[in-house]
């Protein structure tokens, strides 16, 4: 049966293939053209580019999740900015302060919980109303990103917990804190969409809702579990990432739902839904952070390097299309 | 006739897909003014030899020519430019746009500057209605239209073009008698102008009534061609699938017990109206009415798919509110749906996950989802509907039409229902494993099972049930036992005449 699933496999092979010709390039033009001595494969920067994709990474992660079910959440920037926003802030209110370290799991709890919140609230509008999605989010990311403002207006919240930032800078076998957050939400998600219903379900929902509904599924309830788990992700990225920095902007975390939906669909996610995976969308992740260093150790500047990303994004999926009509065969329209 | 030199030729065609290889060596002709059958078992290789003539699929191997010129199909247009239009088994239409849209998309007739010129368009478009006889006109949206009317756009579309040879893919799986005969009627046209049909279809007494030779495929290989006037059934039956098939096989009354399924006055808005019945444990109920009579949308309103605007549902006696289809399987209720591609199957998934799919919060262990039951479910649907296909993990989507309907099934049946309901169960279905479905249908009722068939086939109709209930129009007009029953008072009981003004 290996002949059936060899389309799927080139084609989840294919980003860490392209992941690999990042590397060797960027190792090459780096020895030419680059700003520093540095060596870019240097095992020490390299665990330092997986610390830095795990704040869009737990988010791309949740995403794909959501775009498997043919639905998109342009929020997760602000449910970010808001969920630091807590977490910070609360570590100062003084009934916090007189609870010594105990302070520091009821924060993140808070700060979690928001994320929650604001996800279910999405979550509900899309299963009550039937509006689709991505205006139903679109609003939200509006509407919550103002709600960081009324919080703090143009001000930063800041507060600095030197037992967290230990924690965050915190090592074990090498990876930083935050990349076994990372690692350890892709693997569980993993399990969630190869193993489990829930996983199940969301692939059938994507691909034909309506035989879903026939087959009994829930589809209502389902789309609410998502965005939770979305708006949730959300808020972990954010606690994973200030703990550490101690200070949020209210326009920290915008554009973060542009990079992480560029990471999933790298990854070989379809925005119809339906098809996709958690493994590909981690690839898609390092692919841009590589990218980005890379681009950087090469002396690009961000404007070059935004540029490059899109379009590598628009070959890609040219790249896929066509795959995709070879491998299937499908009907040429 | 055997004089004439053919339309077109396939010569040694072979197709093969991962896993499968679909064509092996299959040789065609089409001669000017014939009818010429194409039958075989599903996933004999029907569809995918005649998408090889149609550009959609390149084979491996093997020539098509076009009169005496070799051609190359490398695409659609190429066969269309050489006068081969093609009617897909699956319809491939646009929701959204009309009729007159759909039938020209892609050459909407122009006026300067890139308008479209949508005066000639609707009048052309009603010129080709006009031919095929239908109820609708060019501006009707054609997400309006049944599956039926969808058809007859599809149908539409190809005459749009003076075509040399038209290939029918199970054009009548969804029509109801009366639309066949406008159907026939449009392929006697075509064939008194020298126009070659190539005609794909599961059901015998419309092969012997309009075409002139048979050509039979068996697991992708050619087994013969014969002419319509000097073979029969049981011959073409054998060369389909290699065995004699046993169709003498009795309806064995068996023991029935309580009454499983009442409804009571139940009515849908305008869908329909007043409608009584009951089904017993062991009793098979066939409803039978045109297109368009209610009964799939009775179907939807028992399994949850629809809120009854009044009436009652018992089961076991006891009345029940069923709001949703999981309310409707909790208690043991199933439908296969009347579409299998839009109701019925995730088409993007493998055969298994779809069979597994209305169960699979049962099939787990621990947190995980269970391998092992998944495909011990799968094997034994697999095996007892002999459903062709290289493995569990094939993409549904790729399936012959038949055999996906086939999955559709099996995930009912593993579902071990109270009450089975079944849309159109042999839809596009072939005549081995139809009578095997048909037999499979009278051995759940003699287990016990409650089961509804909604056909718009007389013979499975009256093959298949114990009662009749025969519907016109959003209303029960009559109900029959086996032996009240007979074609005669069945059709006029569904066209709405009472016997009386008959007679
Ligand atoms: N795109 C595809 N990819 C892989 N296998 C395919 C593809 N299309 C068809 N097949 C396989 O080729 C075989 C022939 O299929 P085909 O659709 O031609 O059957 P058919 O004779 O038309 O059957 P039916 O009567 O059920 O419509 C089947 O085994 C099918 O699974
Ligand atoms: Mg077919």
């Amino acid at each position: 049966m290996s002949n059936i699933n060899r389309t799927d496999l080139i084609k989840q092979g294919a980003i860490w293939a392209f992941i690999a010709v990042e590397l060797a390039f960027f190792s090459i033009a780096g020895k030419f053209l680059s700003v520093t001595d540095a060596t870019f494969m240097d095992p020490e920067n390299m665990l330092l580019l997986l610390k830095q994709s795990a704040p869009i990474g737990i988010i791309a992660l949740g995403m794909t999740i959501v775009m498997i079910n043919g639905n998109i959440d342009l929020s997760v920037g602000a449910i970010f900015a808001m969920s630091a926003v807590i977490l910070l802030d609360s570590m100062g209110w003084a009934w916090m302060q007189s609870l010594g370290v105990w302070s520091i799991p009821i924060s993140w709890g808070l700060a979690l919980l928001t994320g929650v919140v604001l996800g279910a609230i999405n979550g509900l509008i899309v299963w009550k109303t039937g509006v689709d999605a991505f205006i139903v989010t679109l609003g939200s990311m509006l509407g919550y990103r103002g709600l960081v403002f009324m919080y703090n207006g143009e001000q930063p919240t800041s507060h600095l917990n030197w037992t967290l930032v230990d924690f965050a800078e915190a090592r074990f076998l090498g990876l930083h804190t935050a990349t076994w957050f990372l690692l350890v939400v892709a693997l569980i998600l993993w399990l969630v969409m190869t193993r489990t219903v829930h996983g199940r379900n969301a692939y059938a929902i994507g691909n034909n809702r309506e035989a879903a509904v026939n087959a009994g599924i829930r589809v209502g309830p389902h789309f609410l579990w998502n965005f939770m788990l979305i708006g949730f992700l959300s808020a972990l990225s954010a606690v994973v990432f200030y703990s550490e920095s101690g200070s949020v902007n209210p326009n920290d975390g915008m554009l973060y739902e542009l990079w992480a939906i560029t990471a999933v669909v790298l990854g070989g996610t379809k925005l119809t839904g339906g098809y996709g995976s958690i493994i590909s969308t981690l690839g898609g992740v390092i692919a841009i952070q590589l990218l980005r260093k890379g681009l950087g150790h090469i002396g690009s500047d961000t404007e070059t390097v935004n540029l490059v990303i899109g379009l590598i994004l628009i070959a890609v999926l040219f790249l896929d299309r066509q795959l995709n009509r070879k491998g299937k065969e499908e009907l040429r329209v | 006739m055997t004089d004439q030199s053919p339309i077109l030729r396939l010569e040694n065609i072979v197709k093969a897909f991962p896993g499968v290889r679909a064509l092996d060596g299959v040789s065609l002709d089409l001669r000017p003014g014939e009818v010429h059958a194409l039958m075989g078992e599903n996933g004999a290789g029907k569809s995918t030899l005649m998408k090889v003539l149609g550009g959609l699929h390149q084979p491996n191997e093997g020539k098509i020519y076009i009169g005496e010129k070799q051609v190359v199909m490398d695409r659609p247009q190429t066969a269309k430019q050489n006068g081969v239009v093609f009617i897909h088994q699956e319809l491939s239409l646009a929701d959204e746009l009309s009729v007159a849209e759909n039938i020209f998309l892609g050459e909407l007739p122009r006026k300067s500057l890139g308008r479209v010129d949508w005066e000639k368009l609707y009048t052309d478009t009603d010129a080709i209605l006009d031919r095929l006889n239908v109820g609708f006109n060019a501006r009707t949206r054609v997400g309006d239209l049944s599956i039926a009317n969808q058809q007859m756009v599809e149908i539409a579309r190809a005459l749009t073009v003076d075509p040399r040879a038209v290939i029918f893919d199970e054009p009548t799986a969804s029509l109801t008698d009366s639309e066949k005969v406008v159907l026939f009627d449009v392929i006697a046209d075509l064939q008194s102008r020298g126009v070659g049909v190539i005609y794909i279809s599961h059901r015998m007494e419309e092969i012997f009534k309009i075409t002139d030779r048979i050509s039979v495929l068996r697991d992708g290989s050619y087994r013969g061609t014969l002419n319509t006037a000097e073979t029969n059934e049981e011959d073409v039956t054998q060369l389909m699938i290699g065995r004699k098939l046993d169709l003498s096989r009795n309806k064995v009354q068996h023991e029935m017990g309580d009454v499983a399924l009442e409804v009571r006055n139940l009515s849908c808005g305008k869908l329909f109206h007043d409608v009584s019945f009951t089904v017993r444990k062991g009793e098979v109920v066939g409803f039978y009415g045109l297109v368009g009579a209610g009964r799939t949308e009775i179907a939807e309103t028992i399994f949850g798919l629809r809120e009854p605007s009044a009436g009652k549902i018992l089961l076991d006696g006891q009345e029940v509110t069923i709001n949703s289809p999981q309310d409707a399987i909790a208690r043991g209720i199933s439908l296969v749906p009347e579409d299998r591609k839009g109701q019925g199957l995730v088409l993007g998934m493998n055969c298994r996950d779809n069979m597994t799919l209305p169960q699979i919060g049962e099939l787990t262990s621990g947190p995980f989802t269970s391998d092992k039951a998944e495909v011990a479910i799968f094997d034994k649907y697999h095996d007892a509907l002999d459903i062709r296909t290289p493995g569990w993990r094939q993409t549904v989507g790729n399936l012959s039409g038949g055999n996906q309907q086939k999955i559709v099934i099996g995930k009912w049946l593993s579902m071990h229902p109270k009450v089975l309901i079944v849309d159109e169960p042999t839809r596009g279905i072939d005549v081995g494993s139809k009578s095997e479905i048909h037999n499979l249908i009278r051995d759940l009722a003699a287990q016990g099972y409650a089961v509804i068939v909604v056909s718009s086939e007389m013979p499975e109709v009256l093959h298949v049930s114990d009662r009749i209930v025969a519907m016109f129009s959003g209303r029960v007009m009559r109900e029959f036992t086996t032996e009240e029953v007979t074609e005669n008072n069945l059709v006029q009981a569904i066209s709405g005449l009472s016997e009386d003004r008959v007679a």
